[in-house]
């Protein structure tokens, strides 16, 4: 018999009961609930008259509307305001293991705080109501972003309905080049693949350059597998994933953290596995890149230029590349490197932890965000990255350099709260999607790693990275 | 959820790939804590000319006299044509509560994101995948004759054209029968109570952790 993959390991670990058609019942370990996609499933949930199935599963924060400026003044948007006041609520009525409110030290993007709290462990499977919960697959766990119906499901059940996924394998091998990094490899990769590539699979990230990526790095390659397409992005075990979790406050203690290693061994793919699609990739040939269009694939090499929809012969692919540089405001054959930017955003739960600001400080330190560049602004994920940079003195060297440096949140990602671009404004933004109108209507968004936003906000337009010395 | 079983529409053509969530229900409408009302905000930024937000009447907005939708012969389409990877991106729900709320039923197109797929499903909302050059042909039907009519058949899993050409479609039987009878999954996932407690104490037993 051959090798089961990590995913049929997780799989297997979780299955309630299986219908003839495949459908599965998954139980959950973990529930992560965030105020934007719960109010409706609590409130199924009391007109049904039913309660959660175990709220010790439940981890809660207020992240997607809450303000990164004059927290002392609360949330101002009434209708906000309303959203994170109905989560406070649901929270105290129901329960849950932990709860991170607005304003509270360990507040944050729930994707940052599952993990830096060691509320996602390897071998778990994990919800939330927000399609980059792929990004806890970074620790072995089988973690899946859903909507308000099946959160509603999970609180009543502990359980989801799910089809079994198939399985994609992307090695990627060599080393990387200076200064490119994970946000580089899954851009680099979406433009390969596509962004329907992953549909009905979950992919498993393996090879030398993931191994050799810290926990921060994988969790942004698993973060944007939804752009790929797949609901679940998955990493194998090793190391640094057991000696990132040593001693977070929800990780196992004692004994039990012996057990644990134990088993969190056998999370990983065996040899002999053998998976439904495998792509190779040559780590050494990936350059830093940038977003050109609307959509994750629609990317380039910095070096590279805006596409020629002339080029295209599918009627489609050219009505979709015109279409995307119109939006864009962007002629075809325009080189990357001539893109000016109006703002520049590091945050998002792509890129937000402490090594996402380390390597964007690197290239700010010292110098001076452009004056053609209105606002450019670091959110850090969490309360707890926050003060671990202003310990390392990050905050002084973006302030110094002209950054706004804000409170924690999903902030100017998708901006339900104040942080947006107005319409016609370009930012170089850190985070996952660059969809028409995301970080605010009319707004042009262009997806970069830390150190590319950083560059460009000394700049004021994209830089190859490669080309400066960091010392 | 409502039942749905057969029916017969106008067919709106949405000729593009990769429609997104942010685009079907733009994110400063997520901030309600109801499932219903979307419908008047379902593709904003293409719809109305003005920017939108959330409480402002849309008898008072500036009408997209271009967008698709807009155009009175599809005011009663309850089934959308769109092509590749339609839903992909975020995983709200209320991209479905808002196609909804709008009137749609139906949705074909070659391929959607998996959420969204998921999420459809479970408000009633029946999206359908054909093959892409189906799709292509029903498009070229479409534009060359102004409300050209389908008819969806879900207990025979097929889609009628008005040329009396039979597509079939692939369903699960389990998601089926659910829209068939408009049965609500919680009810039937809590008459496995007891195989999830069982799970429940082996689980605990071989990793304690997770229940500490």
């Amino acid at each position: 018999m051959e090798g089961k993959t990590l995913y049929q390991k997780l799989w297997d670990s979780h299955v309630v009961r299986s219908e003839s058609d495949g459908t599965a019942l998954l139980y959950i370990d973990r529930h992560l609930i965030h105020e934007v996609t719960s109010p409706q499933a609590f409130e199924g949930l009391r007109l049904a008259g039913r309660k959660p199935w175990r709220t010790d599963s439940i981890v809660a924060t207020a992240d997607h509307n809450t303000p990164t400026l004059d927290w002392d003044k609360g949330i101002v948007d009434p209708i906000s305001k309303l959203q994170v006041d109905t989560l406070d609520t649901n929270i105290s009525a129901f329960g849950a293991k932990a709860y991170f409110p607005f304003r509270d030290e360990r507040q944050g993007i729930v994707h940052v705080i599952g993990p830096e709290n060691g509320a996602t462990l390897p071998g778990m499977t994990v919800v939330c109501g927000d399609s980059h919960t792929s990004t806890h697959g970074a620790f072995a766990c089988l973690a899946v972003g859903i909507g308000t119906s099946e959160v509603e499901h999970v609180l009543a059940t502990q359980c989801l309905m799910q089809k079994k996924a198939k399985t994609f394998l992307i090695r990627v091998h060599g080393e990387l080049q200076v200064n490119v990094s994970a946000k580089d490899i899954i851009l680099a990769i979406i433009g390969q693949i596509g962004t329907a590539a992953g549909t009905g699979h979950a992919i498993e990230f393996a090879g030398t350059v993931i191994e050799n990526l810290s926990m921060e790095g994988r969790m942004t390659i698993c973060n944007m597998a939804i752009e790929a397409g797949a609901r679940a992005g998955l990493i194998a075990v090793d190391e640094k994933t057991v000696n990132y979790l040593e001693g977070l406050p929800m990780s196992p203690k004692g004994a039990d953290w012996v057990a644990a290693q134990n088993y969190w061994k056998s999370l990983r793919s065996d040899r002999d596995a053998v998976f439904d699609k495998v792509v190779e990739i040559d780590g050494g040939s990936i350059a830093p890149q940038v977003t050109w269009g609307t959509s994750p694939q629609m990317v380039s090499t910095v070096q590279g230029f805006t596409p020629d929809p002339k080029a295209e012969n599918d009627p489609i692919a050219k009505q979709s590349v015109q279409a995307a540089l119109e939006y864009m405001g962007l002629v075809p054959n325009t080189p990357i490197t001539e893109i000016s930017l109006d703002k520049v955003f590091i945050g998002s739960c792509t890129n937000s932890r402490i090594e996402d600001l380390r390597e964007a400080a690197k290239i700010v330190k010292g110098k001076r965000v452009a004056d053609t560049v209105k606002l450019a602004m670091v959110v850090p994920g969490s309360g707890l990255v926050k003060r671990q940079a202003e310990k390392e003195g990050l905050d002084l060297i973006f302030k110094q350099a002209g950054f706004a440096w804000r409170e924690p949140g999903c902030s100017m990602c998708l901006a339900m709260n104040d942080d947006k671009l107005e319409s016609g404004e370009r930012c170089a933004s850190t985070s996952n999607r660059n969809f028409e109108g995301r970080q605010g209507t009319g707004g042009r968004t262009h997806l970069v790693s830390p150190a590319m936003a950083a560059a460009a906000a000394v700049a004021g337009h994209f830089v190859d990275i490669r080309d400066q010395s960091l010392k | 959820m409502e039942k749905f079983s057969r029916l017969k529409s106008v067919v709106a053509p949405l000729d593009r790939s990769n429609v997104d969530t942010d685009a079907i229900i733009p994110k400063q409408f997520l901030k309600s804590i109801k499932r219903t009302g979307f419908g008047k905000n379902l593709f904003d930024a293409w719809r109305y000319l003005d920017p939108g937000e959330p409480g402002v009447d849309p008898e008072e907005r500036e009408v997209n006299p271009d967008f698709v939708l807009n155009r009175k012969v599809y005011a009663k389409a309850r089934i959308l044509l769109s092509r590749e990877n339609f839903g992909c991106g975020s995983s709200r729900e209320h991209a479905p509560w808002a196609l909804i709320d709008y009137g749609f039923k139906v949705i074909i197109a070659p391929s959607f994101a998996d959420i969204f797929y998921n999420n459809s499903l479970k408000n009633g909302l029946l999206p359908i995948v054909l093959p892409a050059t189906v799709v292509d042909e029903m498009f070229k039907a479409v534009f060359l004759k102004e409300g050209y009519e389908v008819l969806v058949d879900l207990n025979e899993k097929f889609v009628q054209t008005a040329e009396n050409i039979k597509h079939r479609f692939e369903i699960d039987d389990f998601r089926r029968d659910c829209l068939l009878r408009g049965l609500d999954d919680i009810g039937l996932t809590l008459s496995h109570a007891e195989e999830i407690k069982r799970f429940e104490s082996r689980q605990k037993s071989q990793q304690p952790w997770l229940y500490k």
